[in-house]
């Protein structure tokens, strides 16, 4: 009949005589003619797995320059990734199985959730962690919800002005139909002014405060105070972070946050056009039960053996329906499995080693834009692997110039300003090369 | 497990000093230790350290304690679990759509804006909706957008007042925790005794709450697996109060080739790519819940969009004033999208047409096969699946968990269980298109065997799985004090 589909005629036969009706078109007799299809789809006749491959090879070839060497971030990394992480996820005993509902058989992706959760929780500092989220941006929006939960009357919640304009409007959407107020602190050389925070904070009815680190513009705030000052108003502070930087900078936990969330993409995860990544989700012990989505925890079999379930279903919604603690009821488990096998690879050292190859690589790459005279660094400020940059050209030109040459020429701010970012991925040529196309194009141009 | 060893915790196999990584030399000048000592972690950092083949014999030994759609018949209620095709992991995998950035010149990717261009037109052919956003990541996810579009809408009409979500009692868990995420009221709709929506019970909902209602969820077939038949007359009845029909496209399998919800005048909806479109459910995702809207509510969608213009494809992000907002950074889950696409070209319109008919067989063939020792509570066709009501010999003890239970020692994933909550035993079971009649045979099989077994031997099945790696867990231990972290488990 066809390749997924085992029916023989046979078959057919027999089956319809234990149903007890004549034809396939039988079983849909108690549905209205009126809503019936009787036309064919408008989709295109069944392609063999030849022509498929002659599809997606033509598309992958008129791609020009493809794959770009990137020199951009934003929320996505190329970090690049050990072979053996591809190949565990592909195993279809993780690939093709459901959420672990059935504990005696599912004991591979609940043992793999909870070692996830524990590396979390070591790389944020934070006392626990989810099975993980959609990605950064809902994980944000979550804990907005969470620390709105959370408060007794307080329905605001403030956003600083140097989260990821991306993640905020996620942020904002999730807040206007929950029914949460949003505040937008200002930000001031490309950090959080501090002082409009503090005014905030004071006009009280803040539920939680949502900062960034390293920022949007990839700047190392220092939260020195914060967490005290937004505790003594009874709200929440989250600390979004990129994972992979936490190997080598001050952790949410060490900042004083209740809740920690981001991105863990950053862990070698592919950038696959923005998805699938990886969010994450991490907490004080006191705020567990208040957490959205799947948790994993230890405990024991009838046979005495150590054993892992998934816990806390009273928060979730096939139990509590509309008084869940959110409505999700996955995770995005493959992907925290990708992580969990990365983490593992890479280690403490290997995690810190790509954080120093990633930093030194934008600071090259920062010193070699300054040199050639068309670019300054838009802010005094530290960061680890990206930063932003002004431009004495115009921008739109340099990036088309530079994907015409096979670079991502960074991401555009404003009309001025490009924001840059270097990953371990990238070689020393790499950035040379890279340098060298914008000295060309600007000569051309001149 | 062939070896204890691997069965430890990562953490548990790490020896200080061990790696499994290599990187470039670096030979940049700078290092991070020039930051302030103020923004630099102090906290060691106690992940694992381990060569490269104990992480492979790790993962694969952990591999060999789960249960894929690969290693044996999943007959998974609602959760629609086929076969997910060898090729499309092939296709995802290819560098032109791995190594994308989402923020890269749209001249640089038109083939990925392409391909989501081409899928939202034929996720919109297969269901009669006028235009699809696949921002979404997830079905719950879906749905939440999906809520949120008629939110929208409903309040670019001034018509604030809406703030209640008409929801079945059979309806899938999800349903009514997005509606109460997304700001609204859930007000539960009864079913009948034959299992279908009380049109009765709607209509006294309609003529009490009428002007408050700003939608009715519903997943047609239901829960239950049947079809419900009063949807024209319903979506009547929901569209003349003036609110709209949101279609959980959950149970969506059986009615490809048969019906479009469009058609059955849903005004919003979503699909799960996971589900009807055979994308790998792995472990819990990555999913895909695309929402599609009928004409006239496309202003609402979420932003970013992919724009067609003159066979150009741009994103676009702003200028849509009416648009709900954003539910992700870029594009949600691509690499899930580019398998779905993959799938929909290989079985082509020809075969897509066969889906629903032979899913719908296949449950109707094992439904007969075992309704004289299960007890089904509502006859008649099913569809894509339908639940029984435990074993039709109640005398014995045994309960719907011990036949799941005891499944698993026959080597089958477990059916869905105590889901809907509409009966005390529920077992809720999907067998989709792909599946033989040979193995729906040996599957029907172990189900009379357990039946039998029930009688004779009731201990041996409550004391079921027997031959799996571990037996049944103690879930109130887990809860009562959570250990959810390796390191919390040290200090046990």
């Amino acid at each position: 009949m066809y390749k997924y589909f085992p029916h023989t005629e046979e078959d057919l036969q027999l089956m319809l005589r234990r149903v007890g009706v004549r034809s396939l078109d039988d079983l849909y007799a108690d549905i209205p003619e009126a809503v019936r299809f009787r036309r064919e789809y408008n989709l295109p006749e069944a392609m063999s797995e030849v022509e498929l491959r002659q599809l997606f090879s033509e598309v992958s070839r008129s791609m020009q320059n493809a794959p770009l060497t990137v020199f951009a971030g934003a929320g996505v990394y190329d970090h690049y990734a050990p072979s053996v992480v591809q190949h565990i996820i592909g195993r279809s005993e993780f690939l093709t199985s459901y959420t672990p509902y059935q504990a005696e058989v599912s004991q591979g992706t609940l043992h793999y959730i909870f070692e996830y959760q524990s590396m979390m929780a070591e790389l944020t500092g934070m006392d626990v962690s989810n099975a993980s989220m959609y990605d950064g941006a809902t994980a944000t929006a979550e804990a907005a919800l969470m620390a709105f939960a959370s408060a007794k009357k307080a329905d605001t919640v403030l956003l600083s002005g140097t989260l990821d304009p991306k993640v905020a409007r996620v942020v904002e959407t999730y807040a206007k139909y929950h029914g949460i107020r949003i505040g937008k602190v200002a930000a001031r050389d490309g950090v959080t002014d501090r002082e409009d925070l503090s005014r905030r904070l004071q006009a009280g009815g803040i539920a939680g405060v949502i900062v960034q680190a390293p920022n949007y513009y990839g700047i190392v705030e220092d939260f020195s105070g914060l967490s005290d000052e937004v505790h003594a108003q009874k709200a929440l502070l989250v600390i979004n972070s990129v994972a992979a930087d936490l190997a080598v900078l001050k952790t949410p936990a060490e900042w004083g946050a209740d809740i920690a969330v981001g991105d863990a993409q950053s862990l070698g995860i592919p950038m696959s056009f923005g998805g699938p990544g990886l969010g994450y989700m991490c907490c004080t012990e006191k705020l567990i039960r208040k957490m959205p989505g799947r948790i994993v925890g230890l405990t024991r079999d009838n046979r005495g053996q150590r054993a892992f379930v998934l816990t806390l279903q009273a928060r979730e919604q096939h139990i509590r329906r509309q008084k869940a603690t959110s409505n999700i009821c996955s995770n995005q488990s493959l992907m925290a499995l990708y992580v969990t096998v990365y983490m593992s690879l890479m280690g403490p050292k290997g995690l810190r080693e790509a954080a120093e190859l990633s930093y030194g690589g934008a600071h090259y790459l920062c010193e070699q834009l300054q040199q050639t005279g068309y670019f300054r660094p838009c802010y005094d400020q530290p960061y680890l692997n990206e930063f932003c940059m002004r431009y004495d050209g115009d921008v739109d030109a340099l990036q088309a110039g530079c994907a015409d040459e096979g670079f991502m020429a960074g991401v555009k701010l404003d009309e001025h300003t490009v924001m840059f970012a270097v990953t371990e991925k990238r070689t020393r040529d790499e950035i040379d090369d890279f340098v060298d196309t914008i000295k060309q194009i600007r000569e051309e141009q001149a | 497990m062939n070896n204890r060893l691997y069965g430890n915790l990562i953490f548990e196999l790490s020896r200080k000093g061990r790696q499994g990584y290599t990187l470039p030399r670096n030979t940049y000048g700078s290092h991070t230790d020039e930051l302030p000592a103020s923004l630099r972690r102090q906290a060691a950092l106690k992940l694992p350290e381990c060569d490269e083949l104990t992480v492979v014999r790790h993962y694969t030994n952990l591999s060999h304690d789960n249960f894929g759609v690969n290693d044996g018949f999943y007959p998974l209620g609602s959760c629609t679990m086929k076969y997910n095709p060898v090729i499309d992991e092939e296709i995802a995998a290819l560098e032109a759509f791995a190594a994308l950035h989402p923020l890269q010149p749209a001249d640089t990717c038109q083939h990925a804006l392409g391909l989501y261009y081409a899928l939202q037109q034929s996720l919109a052919e297969l269901t009669g909706m006028k235009e699809f956003t696949l921002n979404p990541c997830a079905g719950a996810h879906g749905e939440l957008t999906g809520l949120m579009v008629i939110r929208a809408y409903h309040q670019s009409r001034g018509d604030e007042a809406r703030t209640k979500v008409l929801i079945p009692d059979s309806a899938h868990g999800t349903n009514p925790a997005s509606a109460a995420v997304c700001g609204l009221e859930v007000v539960e709709v009864k079913s009948g005794p034959d299992g279908l929506v009380d049109v009765a019970d709607l209509e006294r909902l309609i003529s009490e709450q009428g002007p408050s209602i700003a939608a009715m969820m519903m997943t047609n077939p239901n829960t239950l697996g049947i079809f419900e038949h009063d949807i024209p007359l319903i979506t009547q009845m929901v569209h003349r109060c003036g609110a709209l029909m949101y279609y959980d496209g959950a149970n969506l399998n059986p009615l490809l080739g048969v019906c479009r919800p469009g058609d059955m005048g849903f005004d919003v909806m979503h699909v799960n790519l996971h589900k009807t479109f055979s994308t790998p459910h792995g472990g819990g995702g990555p999913g895909s819940g695309p929402v599609g809207v009928r004409e006239g509510l496309e202003p609402f969608l979420p932003t970013p969009r992919v724009v067609e213009r003159a066979g150009t494809y741009s994103v676009e992000t702003g200028d849509y004033e009416q648009s709900l907002g954003s539910v992700g950074c870029f594009f949600g889950n691509f690499g899930v999208m580019v398998r779905a696409y993959a799938y929909i070209l290989s079985l082509g319109r020809e075969n897509v047409r066969m889906v629903g008919p032979l899913a719908t067989l296949n449950a109707n063939y094992v439904k007969e096969s075992l309704r004289d020792v299960y007890e089904l509570p509502i006859g008649g066709l099913c569809k894509h699946e339908f639940v029984f009501d435990g074993l039709k010999d109640k005398s014995t003890g045994v309960t719907t968990m011990d036949v799941a239970k005891r499944l698993l020692d026959y080597g089958y994933h477990a059916p869905t269980i105590y889901f809907p909550l509409l009966f005390h035993e529920s077992l809720m079971i999907e067998p989709t298109e792909n599946e033989s009649l040979d193995t729906l045979d040996a599957f029907i099989q172990v189900m009379r065997r357990i039946a039998d077994e029930a009688k004779t031997d009731p201990e041996r099945v409550k004391a079921a799985p027997l031959t799996t790696p571990i037996g049944r867990v103690d879930d109130v231990l887990a809860a009562r004090q959570p250990v959810v972290t390796f390191k919390q488990m040290s200090h046990e």
